[in-house]
């Protein structure tokens, strides 16, 4: 099987949609046409694939870690995510959607954040294309992700602190969209993930399909061939979709990695928030959970409504890591390899090395979406 | 379809209209302290319908105000059957309808749902984030069960979508009166009476016009081309307040006064 295109309405299988408040249905439709349009368009895909290359820094390496692999015992193979500017995945798609904005006449970004790496990098878009940017964070993600806050406001955004709800990412994402029904005319919403109403999870993934399409050849030259198992860490999913996107139609093992408080594949039902029918962690009454995780960006009850999708056709499949798990793969990397990562990458990780007895002496692939400095405070303050 | 016969909502509605009576559409969040209290003096207040709201975790198209009186009740314990079953239970003399997101129908099931509501005696249904593209499911299962489903036309709509909005919208159609979420405003916004315009022009359905509509002035003013409003924060706020079931009938009588003055 392998990613393509959602149905017209935006289904993947019985998932996904555009469920939206009215205001917002004619901007969606809008959306799509322009993406379609701009994908086609070749001087479109140049541009972008030039500013991938010459500002965010792509390719992005395959990395080989020999001393982790023979503490593990299994070929571990990183992706080089972290490498991009602004330190995380979200770059690719955050560029695509700010120069398909410019296309169609918008002249501000407003993006969610939890972590801080979507809203660093929506940030940093706009600053390059000068455009007016709002992002919109949980003042817990405010509170825990600092750093971040304060490389948005240099890079000329308005930062919103929200203090509804949970307080988080969920919360971030109601705003944002209220932001949007107001602003619609002149702004585009800078969706964060593969998740939201049509064609947000379809675009969002193909604007990570660099992610997949690098890593398969990288991988072909390096080991031949597809690796046996490729992981990644699963909140919204984006990273996700983006390296899977590259070997769904092969026969690698795809693996996502949600946190054990926010497993929305692996404890949710079907549900419909932000836009799209998916997974949810919601209650009997069908009001949406609080997730709880250490990682802001994992930190998010739903998921992307294609990983729905994969799930329930088995293509992929969704393990779930616990905080604890995740620090100690966060520190095992630091200390193996020398390089520290972000803590939502870390749950993929958790997982391997959870499972290095099932996996051994496979070929295990590790999108590394991002890198640990926003988290380096967080993990101190832990360790008291 | 266009040729079956109006529902309870969309006839009491006509009937006010062909009496040149302006409708008034007051919205009170279900499960606050004392708001079947709230309804119930609404609608002895000069209501025409009341709309109650079934608090929803994630609601993406409420200000402030409605988002506040949600989470309180909420956290009070109120869940979409303790609602449906006590707006059952009222005696007001009007049509009620429900209001809230999709997930909550979703999650109960569309025919459980709209078989619960018609059970209690609750004439439609709004689902804030479910457009006419996605409503079919639904729809069918709230026509099979007699609940008339009001769908929402907004300012951002080409003519072509208006149109269709309208085809399929039952009871009344909701004109949203602004761009944004609701929430109380100094002013009404220029594209109340536009949005009211280009619907009446093209529908027989009532239009009424919410999302913006805080005062009687307000309410006034849209009405001299809508067949009605819908408010909703300025009396949510005064619940929150704790101006109780007197402070809405209070309120509500004035913006009976405003919409009986402004009549032809
Ligand atoms: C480094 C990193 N990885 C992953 C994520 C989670 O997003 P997604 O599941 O869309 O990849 C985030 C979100 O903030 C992140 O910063």
């Amino acid at each position: 099987m392998s990613m393509s295109e959602p149905t017209p309405e935006g289904r993947f299988g019985d998932f996904g949609g555009c469920y939206v408040p009215e205001t917002l249905v004619p901007a969606c439709q809008e959306l799509d046409g322009a993406f379609r349009a701009a994908w086609a368009d070749e001087a479109f895909r140049r541009r972008l694939d030039d500013l991938l290359r010459d500002y965010a820094g792509r390719p992005s390496p395959l990395t080989e870690c020999p001393r982790l692999s023979a503490e593990l015992g299994l070929r571990l193979l990183l992706k080089r995510e972290d490498l991009n500017h602004t330190g995380s995945h979200k770059i690719n798609n955050v560029l695509g959607q700010a120069l398909l904005a410019e296309r169609m006449g918008k002249t501000r970004l407003v993006a969610e954040t939890g972590a801080g790496q979507h809203g660093v990098a929506t940030a940093t878009a706009a600053a390059l294309l000068g455009m007016e940017c709002t992002v919109y964070m949980g003042e817990v993600d405010v509170s825990r992700q600092e750093l971040n806050v304060f490389r948005m406001r240099l890079l000329g955004a308005e930062v919103h602190a929200v203090a509804t709800g949970s307080r988080t990412l969920k919360d971030a994402i109601n705003e944002a969209l209220r932001d949007w029904v107001a602003t619609v005319e002149r702004t585009h919403y800078c969706l964060g993930s593969v998740m939201g109403p049509h064609p947000y999870p379809w675009m969002v993934r193909e604007f990570h399909r660099v992610i997949g399409s690098e890593a398969r050849r990288q991988c072909a030259e390096l080991v031949g061939g597809d690796p046996d198992v490729v992981v990644a860490c699963v909140g919204g999913g984006s990273n996700a979709a983006g390296i899977f996107s590259g070997f769904a139609d092969g026969d690698a093992e795809l693996v996502g990695v949600e946190p054990a408080g926010g497993a929305a594949v692996g404890r949710g039902t079907p549900g419909v928030v932000h836009g799209s029918l998916s997974y949810l962690m919601q209650d009997e009454f069908g009001q949406v959970l609080e997730a709880e995780s250490i990682s802001a960006g994992l930190d998010y009850p739903g998921v992307g409504p294609e990983h729905a999708h994969l799930a329930r056709t088995g293509r992929a499949r969704y393990e779930n890591v616990t905080d604890g798990e995740v620090l100690e793969a966060f520190e095992l990397l630091s200390r193996t390899e020398g390089i520290i990562p972000a803590l939502e990458p870390a749950h993929g990780l958790a997982w391997i090395s959870r499972e290095r007895q099932a996996l051994a002496g496979r070929t295990v692939l590790l999108n590394l979406s991002g890198r640990g400095d926003k988290d380096v405070d967080l993990v101190m303050g832990l360790q008291g | 379809m266009s040729g079956s016969r109006p529902g309870r909502l969309e006839a009491s509605l006509r009937a006010a209209r062909d009496r040149g009576r302006k409708c008034l559409v007051p919205y009170i969040t279900g499960g606050l302290e004392g708001w079947e209290a709230a309804v119930e003096a609404a609608a002895a207040a000069g209501a025409d319908t009341v709309e109650i709201g079934i608090p929803f975790s994630d609601p993406v198209m409420d200000g402030p105000t409605i988002q506040a009186a949600g989470d309180r009740a909420l956290a009070a314990g109120a869940t979409p059957g303790g609602i449906v079953a006590a707006a059952a239970e009222l005696d007001v003399g009007v049509p009620l309808v429900v209001m809230t997101y999709y997930n909550i129908a979703h999650h109960m099931g569309h025919r459980r749902f709209a078989r619960s509501l018609a059970e209690a005696g609750v004439s439609g249904a709004i689902l804030a984030d479910l457009p006419l593209e996605e409503s079919g499911p639904w729809t069918v299962a709230a026509d099979d069960a007699g609940v008339e489903t009001v769908l929402l036309a907004a300012p951002t709509a080409s003519a072509e979508r208006l149109a269709a909005v309208c085809a399929r919208a039952r009871g009344f159609v909701y004109a949203v009166g602004l761009l944004g979420v609701t929430g109380e405003r100094a002013t009404l916004a220029a594209s109340a009476v536009v949005i009211a315009g280009r619907l009446k022009e093209i529908t027989d359905l009532p239009v009424l016009v919410g999302v913006g509509v805080s005062t009687p002035a307000q309410a006034a003013e849209a009405t001299t081309v809508a067949d009605g409003v819908v408010v909703g924060s300025a009396i949510v706020r005064r619940l929150l307040e704790g101006q109780g079931p007197e402070g809405v009938g209070s309120f509500v009588a004035g913006l009976r006064r405003a919409l009986d003055g402004a009549g032809p």
